[in-house]
């Protein structure tokens, strides 16, 4: 796939960067066709902040290229600059500078004709609803708020490429359902984005191409849709009372759904397409075995299904002081 | 160019060739025109640079003052203790003043903010000129308003006004190298906290074992030979020369050169030093 497309806006070749015995990145290779979202998805410490700090300028690979707009991000690095936006993991703003004096701070490092910032500034408050507290030092924002201001931010230059590390993470409901407008807003207006997030769920809604990184190393990368079908759409666990029942269980429901059940200590798990059919035929097949499940979850598949595909193992972070959290139990969400 | 594109107008602007110097210029005011904001707008840093330099000259001139007689002041017959003590005082607040661009640095460099900086199409230099350039200022503001307070209290110049405005210059020269010193030590250490407890062990030494406060030659034998020479020493010596004139066998031109030199030569270390951390860090 390298060289593949033609006019990528965004293009990593055998991308390596190395903390001291850590491979962050480990051969990376990607493209992003221009006016699309790529999710990279993964737990943490997988290597998405890297590439992305990478692409962003900030960091200096150890091997291999990458290309922004066709600009090399080492080589170009200050051409580059101008035609990106970032929205870290932490929200990057200035605690003592209101909401409008960051944007309008940023506007101006970012070089935007000085008529231009304050209308700029004051679009991007009102539309991630900070208008009211605009004229607020950022200390006294919500988690929630900076957040928003961090994106907004991230906007003020109205950059062709974006990169959005993790930006709902520390979101509610409400603002994450916000933000994911915007950026198809953005898209559609011909921004490509650079996604990284923990959640499939996010990854699937926003992005037109998925790659799972795990330990520096891109696993897959698909559609959402052909990723999905990997997993099935739905995650039926059955918890039972000893390994052997699970075991014994396994079999029973093995001919129910396509593959085997994934059997993980007295856990039984089974993916499917047509969940509510597979979930009253399972519930039937252990009942006429007298059998009774101890516990029962019904669920989208969560990254760590993906992982628990694609490489038969949980997604675990690399940092043993970053445990991860795997994001389970999101089905609840509307 | 007769036609240009609402877009092309609002997109940003890259700089070129000559372009480059005026956005660098650009970029510095605006990085310490954020940082000024913080000063007025955090009450620590209120304090700890308009009150509490108030109260050290108050503390020092009342509390001290009556203990520090003729007999430790041989070398300045006639002068009153504090005229002896404003300069000191002066060169002691610069001093531990340079330790909000550490403090300042390294909570940048926690929060993520640097990143962005380094991310935004912004002249490289402009985050650490910024940040001095913004300490200079607040230098400014600090010295002429323990100038007043020390006026109040009866300090006197002995000089005249103009060794006395070379004296405030030197001094804020002091205070915009400290700040080069005390950036560099901020980004090392990239935390606020450690910053500053990094930092006070240095400074402590070297602001009370100077002649800040009192005169060198009624220390110990064994400690005079590095508060003579050490730099805040040195400028505590050479703004007072310049204020109240030198001490009897002194010559004023001596302590100021030999300050100028610590200046550039901490300067000439420092700045480098400082840029490289910038570099580097993320």
């Amino acid at each position: 796939m390298i060289g593949g497309m033609a006019n990528a806006a965004i293009r990593v070749e055998g991308l390596k960067k190395r903390f001291g015995t850590l491979a962050a990145l480990d051969g990376v290779d990607f493209e992003v066709p221009p006016a699309t979202v790529f999710g990279l998805l993964g737990p943490n410490g997988a290597g998405k902040t890297t590439a992305v700090r990478i692409l962003a300028t900030i960091l200096r690979p150890d091997a291999g290229r990458a290309e922004v707009l066709g600009l090399d991000v080492v080589r170009n690095a200050s051409r580059v600059r101008y035609r990106i936006g970032l929205a870290g993991q932490y929200a990057a703003v200035d605690p003592n500078l209101t909401g409008r004096e960051n944007l309008r701070l940023i506007g101006r490092l970012g070089q935007l004709p000085r008529s231009v910032i304050p209308p700029r500034a004051d679009d991007l408050l009102e539309r991630f609803e900070l208008a009211d507290a605009g004229d607020r030092p950022v200390r006294t924002y919500s988690g929630g708020m900076r957040r928003r201001l961090d994106v907004a931010a991230s906007l003020v230059s109205r950059p062709p490429v974006l990169f959005l590390d993790e930006p709902t993470t520390g979101l509610d409901l409400q603002s994450r359902n916000e933000l994911w407008r915007t950026i198809r807003e953005l898209v559609e207006g011909g921004t490509t984005v650079l996604l990284t997030t923990q959640y499939l769920e996010e990854a699937d809604r926003l992005a037109d191409r998925i790659a799972v990184v795990d330990g520096g190393h891109v696993i897959a990368n698909d559609t959402p849709a052909q990723l999905k079908s990997r997993l099935g759409s739905t995650v039926i666990e059955v918890g039972l009372e000893d390994e052997q029942q699970a075991r014994h269980a396994a079999g029973l429901l093995s001919p129910l759904i396509p593959g085997d059940p994934e059997v993980e200590g007295t856990i039984l798990r089974l993916k499917s397409n047509d969940g509510s059919r597979i979930l009253i035929d399972a519930l039937r097949a252990l009942d006429g075995e007298d059998m009774t499940p101890v516990s029962l979850t019904v669920r989208e598949p969560s990254l760590d299904d993906v992982f628990l595909t694609l490489t038969g193992r949980h997604a675990e972070a690399v940092e043993p002081e970053a445990p991860m959290l795997a994001p389970t139990g999101r089905g609840g969400r509307p | 160019m007769s036609i240009t594109r609402t877009a092309e107008r609002e997109a940003p602007i890259e700089h070129h060739g000559a372009g480059l110097v005026a956005a660098a210029i650009s970029d510095t005011m605006a990085v310490a025109g954020r940082n000024l904001i913080a000063l007025r707008r955090v009450p620590q840093l209120i304090v700890f640079s308009t009150i509490q330099p108030v109260i050290f000259v108050l503390l020092f001139r009342y509390v001290f003052g009556g203990a520090v007689g003729p007999a430790v002041l041989r070398d300045y017959p006639g002068i009153p203790y504090v005229d002896f003590l404003i300069p000191g005082v002066f060169v002691q607040t610069a001093t531990f003043g340079a330790l909000g661009a550490a403090i300042g640095l390294a909570t940048d460099m926690k929060s993520g903010l640097l990143e962005r900086f380094r991310s935004l199409p912004m002249a490289r230099s402009a985050v650490l000129a910024g940040r001095t350039l913004a300490d200079l200022a607040r230098n400014v503001f600090v010295t002429a308003l323990m100038a007043v307070v020390g006026f109040l209290v009866g300090f006197r110049v002995h000089t005249n006004p103009f060794s006395f405005l070379c004296g405030i210059l030197l001094l804020l020269l002091f205070g915009y190298v400290l700040s080069w010193i005390f950036a560099t030590v901020g980004l090392a250490v990239g935390d606020p906290e450690t910053a500053q407890a990094a930092a006070f062990p240095i400074l402590a030494p070297l602001v009370f074992a100077s002649s800040a406060f009192v005169p060198v030659s009624s220390m110990p034998g064994w400690l005079q030979p590095f508060a003579n020479h050490q730099p805040v020493s040195v400028t505590a010596t050479a703004v007072r020369d310049l204020m109240i004139g030198p001490p009897i066998g002194g010559g004023t031109t001596s302590a100021v050169l030999q300050s100028v030199g610590w200046c550039v030569a901490l300067l000439l270390v420092f700045a480098p030093l400082a840029v490289q951390r910038y570099r580097r860090a993320v």
